[in-house]
């Protein structure tokens, strides 16, 4: 390896090459909204930027993608540090959407795990896990999926050790600090504690993706199948 | 017109894939091999990114249901038209009822059929591949079956080629890359390249890994040494791109390709830069793969060396027009 690489430097931590057309910002933050209100504060900011295809928010870090690799590397870096250490947030008019979820049964295989896992009655995993008004921190995986911050600590379970190959669209899932709802089919290693019936992504509709960093989502009990 | 006869499945319609539409989770996609997708639509005066076939399994065939001016590129599949060997990269006029096969891969991966013209499905969300996962793009959202018609955009100039039509020196042969029996991939050390331990930074480079059974348009599984962490940080999820190259726990490495996610979370040790994913993408089940880490002006400067190739080859191309001219 070539020392005299920058990426290999230590005092370069928060920032790292994804290819030479890629970026990613990683400040030393707590994770929470106020962090992740920063970040997209640096989204609508470094967006503009000439040469910046698009800036895209992760879990309280940055990605910038460009459309030609940045011929400073140096300028940038110091450009991004600059602005999180604005400290400007952005608050973001988001919308709030309800989301009815039939929690168990068929599409919900996992409930009972997790109620276990965590020691409470699966009742009250399912009343738990509808009290919040969760946050969209971000938009990834797969198209229209939505990172969501708001998950009950009392509901943090590890991911499964086999993951499922196949979890049709709209499951809705735990895993770690996280929760959400699948927007389309895809492999999956969360548990999933039910299913709701939401077109998260439409290419015939603009925008495609139903929610926005900052939108926000209320889970409703639309049933209970223990 | 062109009619689908044969396909085990895994081809579809792809160009070169998605731009802009990270802020939606929605990815890439795109021709695995990318080289090849541009070649032949250069080798038919077609814009470079114009939509074509990305075979990855064969036995293919399909027919001409009208005169079309075709290329074919990629993989080494003792393809034949009616019969006729054609050599990839090629380019020739099929005549209607014509029939295109494409046999046994004898080298790389994955072929391309280019039409005159470009592919005629819609372009949408600012390209015309096919999104497999989302289940749209291409040709209605998914891989391409027998008896699927796919139409070529209209050309007004017809085209001028040799009756037999006229072939390249394969890409693998004009920009070699080999270490040994392996093909060789630079890499732009990522994020945690430092949390792996100097054993694993050395194997990194000093090893060969295969491309295992488990690999697709997401992305490849290899099997090769462990690659340890000495120090594990928590990540959150971030982007990810093409080329990265992931080390779940169990220390067996990834490369997330064409229709990987947006985002993910597994330490990466580095990515591959842009001008050698088309090197991945000719690379199947067993191949021998091996890593060299560059610095950014490296990656750099063989982008640029990918650029004056095709420059190169497109001005071979017009000479050769040229020359058909004159003789016609």
């Amino acid at each position: 390896m070539k020392d005299e690489h920058p990426m290999a430097g230590q005092a370069l931590r928060d920032i790292s090459l994804l290819g030479s057309k890629a970026l990613i910002f990683e400040p030393e933050c707590p994770f929470d909204l106020a962090s992740q209100r920063r970040i997209w504060a640096m989204a609508e900011a470094a967006g503009q930027w000439p040469g910046v295809r698009e800036a895209v928010p992760g879990m309280t870090n940055l990605t910038l993608l460009f459309d030609t690799a940045p011929a400073d590397i140096e300028a940038l870096s110091g450009a991004l540090r600059a602005l999180w250490d604005s400290g400007i947030e952005r608050q973001v008019p988001g919308r709030l959407l309800e989301v009815e979820i039939a929690y168990g049964g068929p599409g919900g295989p996992h409930l009972a795990d997790v109620a276990a896992a965590t020691g409470l009655s699966v009742a009250a995993v399912v009343e738990i896990h509808s009290a919040p008004v969760y946050t969209v921190f971000a938009v990834g995986s797969h198209a229209g999926y939505c990172y969501l911050g708001g998950l009950d600590p009392r509901l943090f379970v590890p991911r499964r050790k086999v993951p499922l190959v196949s979890l049709p669209g709209g499951s809705l899932s735990v895993a770690g600090m996280q929760t959400g709802v699948s927007a389309s089919a895809g492999p999956s290693g969360w548990h999933t504690i039910g299913t709701a019936d939401v077109a998260f992504f439409d290419p015939r509709r603009d925008p495609a993706a139903l929610l926005r960093p900052g939108d926000q989502i209320r889970f409703v009990v639309g049933g209970l199948t223990e | 017109m062109i009619e689908i006869i044969t396909t085990p499945g895994l081809a579809s319609v792809q160009d070169l894939g998605r731009d802009g539409q990270y802020f939606q989770g929605l990815g890439r996609a795109g021709a695995m091999d990318p080289l090849a997708l541009r070649l032949g639509n250069l080798m038919l005066g077609n814009p470079q990114g114009a939509a074509g076939i990305e075979v990855q399994m064969t036995p293919f065939a399909l027919r001409f249901l009208a005169d079309q001016t075709f290329a074919l590129t990629g993989a080494e599949t003792g393809a034949t038209l009616d019969g006729q060997p054609l050599c990839a990269p090629w380019a020739m006029t099929a005549k209607a009822g014509q029939v295109l096969s494409l046999g046994p891969v004898r080298q790389g991966c994955r072929a391309y059929i280019a039409l005159q013209g470009g592919l005629d499905v819609p372009e949408i969300l600012g390209a015309r591949s096919t999104q497999l996962r989302e289940g749209f793009g291409g040709h209605e959202g998914r891989w391409l079956r027998a008896g699927d018609q796919l139409q070529a955009v209209a050309v007004s100039a017809a085209p001028l080629l040799p009756a037999r039509g006229f072939g390249l020196t394969p890409p693998g042969v004009a920009l070699p890359a080999r270490e040994g029996d392996a093909v060789l991939l630079r890499v732009l050390p990522a994020a945690e390249y430092t949390d792996f331990t100097p054993d694993a930074r050395r194997a990194f480079e000093a090893e060969t890994f295969r491309v295992s059974r488990q690999f697709n348009r997401a992305g490849y599984r290899l099997e090769g040494p462990d690659l340890a962490l000495h120090a594990g940080r928590e990540l959150r999820s971030h982007g990810v791109v093409p080329g990265v190259v992931q080390v779940p726990p169990g220390g067996q490495a990834i490369i997330q390709l064409a229709d990987a996610a947006t985002m993910g979370g597994y330490p990466k040790i580095g990515t591959v830069i842009g001008a050698d994913l088309w090197r991945i993408g000719q690379a199947a089940a067993g191949a021998a793969l091996r890593f060299r880490c560059v610095s950014l002006s490296e990656a750099l400067a063989a982008e640029a060396e990918l650029e004056t190739y095709f420059a190169q080859v497109a001005q071979a191309l017009s000479a050769r027009a040229a020359r058909h001219l004159a003789w016609s």
